[in-house]
């Protein structure tokens, strides 16, 4: 089983929060306003889960795994994520 | 941002109580948390993808004194970026 979009609206339902409409929009406004932070280049950081973080990649030489193929990789920006402590405590919990 | 800065325009957007952004915010990440504690990924389209990846004990070395540490095993939750938010941010970097 994966978690999407549509659990998360669903929860929302359950925990009458939000009828079906709004909680639709309320999980699309959640994740637009993370993209647009993270496109306007600030870190986005959710206690108790992690942080994402925007990290410049230099250009570098690389090569296509598939044909072997030397080329050369584009300065570019990328996202990455830190779990937080509490979140990777949680995930190796004994049970 | 932290996150009662998004809790705080998620209820401007969303003209709703800031209790209510708070709800919000509170029961998505909960939801994704239990997800990845029941080892289950995660998957938001456009946003990325989440996965419990699982490493296996090995023998590290504290970089500061060189002295040997055995690190049990452990899982770690990976994220993989979606699509569209890779390349929003793609073209935005400063160095050349």
């Amino acid at each position: 089983m994966t978690l999407t979009k549509a659990d998360l609206v669903n929860r929302l339902t359950q925990k009458e929060i939000f009828a079906k409409a709004e909680a639709v929009r309320a999980v699309e406004t959640l994740l637009e306003i993370m993209k647009k932070k993270l496109e306007s280049g600030e870190n986005v950081l959710i206690s108790g889960f992690g942080k994402f973080t925007v990290k410049d990649k230099r250009a570098r030489r690389g090569r296509n795994p598939h044909t072997g193929e030397d080329l050369i990789l584009e300065p570019r920006r990328v996202i990455t994520f830190k779990p937080s402590g509490v979140l990777r405590d949680k995930i190796n919990q004994k049970d | 941002m932290n996150k009662s800065q998004l809790i705080e325009i998620m209820a401007q957007e969303l003209g709703v109580h800031r209790k209510v952004a708070e709800s919000v915010v509170k029961e998505v990440f909960d939801a994704m948390t239990e997800a990845l504690v029941r080892g289950e990924g995660i998957e938001i389209r456009g946003f990325g993808s989440f996965s419990v990846r699982e490493y296996r004990a090995y023998t590290g070395r504290n970089p500061k004194t060189g002295e040997k540490i055995a690190v049990k095993p452990k899982k770690l939750p990976f994220f993989k970026v979606g699509k569209e938010l890779r390349e929003r941010v793609k073209d935005k970097v400063q160095i050349k």
